[in-house]
């Protein structure tokens, strides 16, 4: 709205800066957000409800299958056990964030297209960031590693995804 | 213009000019035929894509998916089979899924792609022939344009990878023809299919098409959809399906911040399509999902049981012991072929053995969920549904609308495994969509889920074989008692048992006296379709007693079966199909050979064999497996299949290993159990999935490729993998396990 200008002259003299609402910062795939509302609030419904990043899945109450895991400072955790306020000044990475930004996919992701270890495929994000830890702490993983991964499929893509870590820790190892 | 072609008698094939010069062509049925093409099929909303393949005068080809893929591959394969006749780069088609193609004729609402439904195996049977005549139409439309074009006759053009090509190397992309193609009349008989020898996509192995978007995360399932303003409601259910109840106080739950409303939901019982709510339930609405959870977490609840309180499983399966003990009548004779009793007189022994089988949970990846749109005159619907026309009728009647307001997306559906052929959670979104007049997501979590399934129902076999002096199956006694997961559906009673048993299971139409018996238990629990069954169960029993007979005779369990296959030779079913023992045959000594069975003996863990047959199509799995102290360790899984033609081989690969780890994983830890009327599993700790530790590192997947009709193969190996697991096991601990599942019984009996 226009508004005549000594009422402008006395608004600018009048200006308070805005008092900084509290929050918590957080880091997701690189880009940094302030969350306002309820500390308590899980990252799961941050990430879909407000950011709309539906790559995490909802997988139940306790996280069930491991559909709801992202990487948070490196570490494979449930989304739905994670508060925000416990997520302040740390790094979030979800299944969105795997690739590079000019779409290049991480190797894992490319090993999961290349030996189709996808059944239905909703519960493949977990997989995703439970392999790519694993693939952090053991480069080469054996078989006695991959067994230990916490994620359920009822399609019965393990076999398949055993196949795309050890083609990822291989392709990993040619590159070097 | 449009023009079509009668490809049946309900059929036809359907060719039309879409807007900016594309070419539509596609499968109508007889009912939706003469209706007008919706404008907006036209136009640039490939969600609302009508026909099945849509070229555009950019060269891009769409082609749409008509049933739902809950990780069958449907979307690949049903795509791959029009793509292969059309002649065009895999690469440069985009694959839409459909959604429920609904047509109105007059007021007469019909469906435009007829029976759509997924994860039932029917997929690429039915669709074989339509496709690829839809792909081979527009590609000869496309033919007879680029031959005006040249002024040749179109015999003397061909076409590759999405051109028309002339004898001097002159060519036109399909992308410039398709407007003309449009305009040209449809041949008056079917132009010929390609020559299977030419198939390029066909018989070639693909990735998924969603492959891409699900690893990114960019891949949207219902439960990813969100109608801006939609109220979320999460649901809390009566543990007793015929319960009440018995105190509510929401005042905390209204007090949370975002919470809009709580709803009790009272749903109507036998209702003939047995696919409304299963038990009462309060719903918490809110804002958004957080707030509904807390909500729903303060809400302070009781319910008082109904008259099921004191059901159990175990009480159930007392009950089935007592009627098989019996020797009452059974509620259905299924199959009696020659004179089992009179073959007993003649008999040189007789075995007899009883399996047990646990109720099972269908736990899929992605909960219920159902975000629904529902204004006075129409819905609209974002749903993970194996069968968008049932969901469609469920809104029919309780939003009393008639199919045709009624829209219904199906976007890639988090696992089905028969589960979504129920619609109690579509139920629930438009009963609560009624009351709060705002758009609705009902979100289940995965624990309610366990909780409030359409289970498959426990179930005891006694069988029966009658063995002759020289050895030979002479007679064949199976009796089974279960809760079918077809009461109480408006199915008439003799036909109950469909759901329980096959009246052409392994060995029917191979032994010359041959009876099966089902009889009926009653239980409130809600049963419903469970991937492979009744194959699932019935195999287990069947496969496993062979097994047992085998030994009793001193026989190499192999030669038991092939010995009771015979000759390799096509046997009448009672279904109208063709046993053809040649391929059973096949597929098992292809396992044999796979896994070295000659050394059967003599290795020191266990083989173990099974074959089984569904619907034309042919399986048998054999697995070594070792004890290694308490431990189960499977160290070997081989699987074979013949399907007939093979569409795509990976994703037949994919589906027959995927069912084989489903299968062990179910058979080594998976159980329901009922007590005081109540489910008593709380989550997946309670119902375990097998891990990656408990499976084995590799399935080796064989499979047949021939020229017949392909068959389907979505469920195909899950029969016989648990029978092959328990004879091996068999092998290598000298304990039979005749219950489910495994483990448990293994190590009580060890």
């Amino acid at each position: 709205m226009l508004q005549s200008n000594d009422q402008t002259a006395e608004a600018t003299t009048a200006i308070v800066p805005e008092k900084i609402r509290d929050g918590i910062d957080l880091q997701i795939n690189g880009e940094h957000y302030r969350h306002t509302g309820d500390p308590q609030m899980p990252l799961l419904w941050y990430l879909r409800d407000v950011l709309r990043l539906t790559g995490t899945k909802y997988a139940g109450e306790h996280g069930g299958n491991g559909a709801d895991l992202v990487l948070v400072n490196g570490k494979a955790v449930s989304a739905t056990n994670q508060p925000l306020a416990k997520l302040a000044g740390k790094t979030v990475i979800t299944v969105e964030g795997l690739a590079a930004n000019d779409g290049t996919l991480h190797p894992l992701q490319q090993a999961f297209i290349d030996e189709d270890a996808i059944g239905c495929g909703y519960c493949t994000p977990g997989w995703l960031i439970a392999g790519i830890e694993l693939l952090h702490r053991k480069p080469h993983p054996n078989d006695g590693d991959i067994d230990q991964l916490p994620n359920l499929c009822r399609c019965g893509c393990q076999t398949r995804v055993r196949r795309a870590i050890k083609r990822a820790a291989a392709g990993k190892a040619v590159q070097r | 213009m449009s023009n079509r072609i009668q490809l049946s008698r309900r059929r036809f094939l359907q060719v039309l000019a879409g807007s900016a010069g594309s070419l539509l062509v596609g499968i109508r049925f007889a009912e939706a035929a003469d209706a007008p093409l919706p404008p907006a099929l036209l136009g640039d909303n490939i969600h609302d894509l009508g026909p099945y393949v849509r070229i555009d005068e950019d060269g891009s080809v769409l082609i749409g998916a008509r049933d739902p893929d809950t990780g069958t591959g449907v979307a690949t394969s049903l795509p791959r089979i029009i793509a292969d006749e059309l002649d065009v780069d895999w690469d440069t088609v985009r694959v839409v899924a459909l959604g429920l193609g609904v047509d109105n004729d007059n007021g007469k609402p019909s469906w435009t792609y007829g029976h759509q439904v997924g994860g039932t195996g029917t997929s690429i049977p039915a669709a074989w022939r339509d496709l690829r005549q839809a792909g081979a139409v527009a590609r000869w439309l496309l033919l007879q344009a680029a031959a005006r074009r040249f002024g040749l006759a179109a015999s003397r053009l061909r076409s590759d990878n999405g051109m028309v090509i002339a004898p001097d190397g002159r060519r036109f992309s399909y992308g410039s023809l398709a407007a003309d193609a449009s305009k040209i009349a449809l041949p008056g008989n079917l132009p010929p299919l390609k020559n299977p020898a030419d198939y390029k996509l066909i018989g070639h192995g693909v990735g998924d098409v969603d492959a891409r978007a699900i690893v990114t995360g960019q891949a949207q399932y219902a439960i990813d959809h969100y109608y801006g303003d939609a109220v979320v409601a999460v649901l809390s259910h009566c543990p007793w399906p015929d319960g009440s109840v018995a105190h509510l106080d929401s005042t905390d739950t209204l007090a949370v911040e975002g919470v809009l409303k709580v709803v009790q939901l009272r749903p109507e019982r036998g209702q003939p399509l047995g696919s409304t709510v299963i038990a009462p339930a309060v719903a918490v609405l809110a804002e958004n999902t957080w707030a509904a959870l807390q909500g729903q977490a303060k809400l302070k609840l009781e319910w008082k049981p109904g008259a099921s309180h004191d059901a159990s499983s175990n009480a159930l399966e007392q009950q089935a012991l007592g009627l098989l003990n019996s020797n009452s009548e059974p509620t259905t004779r299924v199959r009696n072929i020659g004179d089992v009793d009179a073959a007993s007189k003649k008999a040189a022994r007789r075995i007899d053995a009883t399996y047990f089988q646990p109720w099972l949970a269908h736990a899929t990846a992605e909960p219920m969920n159902c975000l629904i749109r529902l204004d006075k005159d129409r819905a609209s619907l974002v749903v993970p549904t194996q069968a968008p026309q049932k969901a469609s009728a469920v809104v029919q009647r309780l939003a009393g609308l008639s199919a045709d307001k009624i829209a219904i997306r199906v976007p890639r559906v988090g696992g089905g495994y028969g589960r979504r052929l129920d619609h109690d959670y579509v139920a629930e979104a438009v009963m609560l969509a009624k009351v709060i007049n705002k758009p609705v997501r009902v979100l289940w979590s995965s624990e309610q889920d366990l909780r409030n399934d359409y289970y498959r129902a426990g179930s005891v076999h006694q069988l029966g074989a009658i063995i002759g002096h020289k050895r030979q199956l002479l007679a064949w006694n199976q009796r089974m008692a279960s809760a079918s997961a077809l009461s109480g559906r408006g199915v008439p009673d003799d036909h109950l048992w469909t759901s329980e048993l096959q009246a052409d299971q392994l060995p029917a139409a191979l032994v010359p006296n041959y009876r099966s018996d089902w009889y009926a238990l009653q239980s409130a629990t809600p049963r419903g379709p469970m991937r492979g069954m009744p194959h699932l169960s019935n195999a287990f029993a069947v496969e496993s007693f062979i097994d047992e007979i085998a030994h009793q005779l001193r026989e190499d369990p192999l030669n038991t079966r092939l010995r009771i296959l015979g000759e390799a030779r096509q046997l009448p079913l009672d279904n109208g199909r063709m046993l053809d023992t040649g391929r059973l045959i096949n597929v098992l000594k292809l396992v044999a050979d796979r896994i070295d069975w000659k050394n059967w003996l003599r290795t020191v863990n266990g083989l173990g064999i099974a074959c089984w047959h569904i619907d034309g199509a042919y399986v048998a799995h054999a697995i070594e497996a070792a004890m290694q102290g308490e431990q189960l360790v499977i160290q070997r899984v081989v699987c074979a299949v013949d399907v007939g033609r093979v569409i795509n081989p990976t994703g037949l690969q994919g589906q027959v290993a995927g069912a084989t780890l489903d299968a062990l994983s179910i058979a080594l830890n998976a159980a329901i159990t009922i007590k005081g009327g109540q489910v008593q599993q709380r989550s997946l700790k309670d119902y375990p999935l097998a891990t990656m530790a408990q499976l084995p590192n590799d399935v080796e997947v064989i499979t047949v490729d021939d020229n017949r009709d392909p068959a389907g193969a979505s469920f195909l190996a899950m029969p016989t993998a648990a029978p092959a697991l328990a004879n091996a096991v068999f092998r290598a601990s000298a304990v039979r396990v005749r219950r489910l599942p495994l483990m448990k019984e293994l190590l009580r009996l060890l």
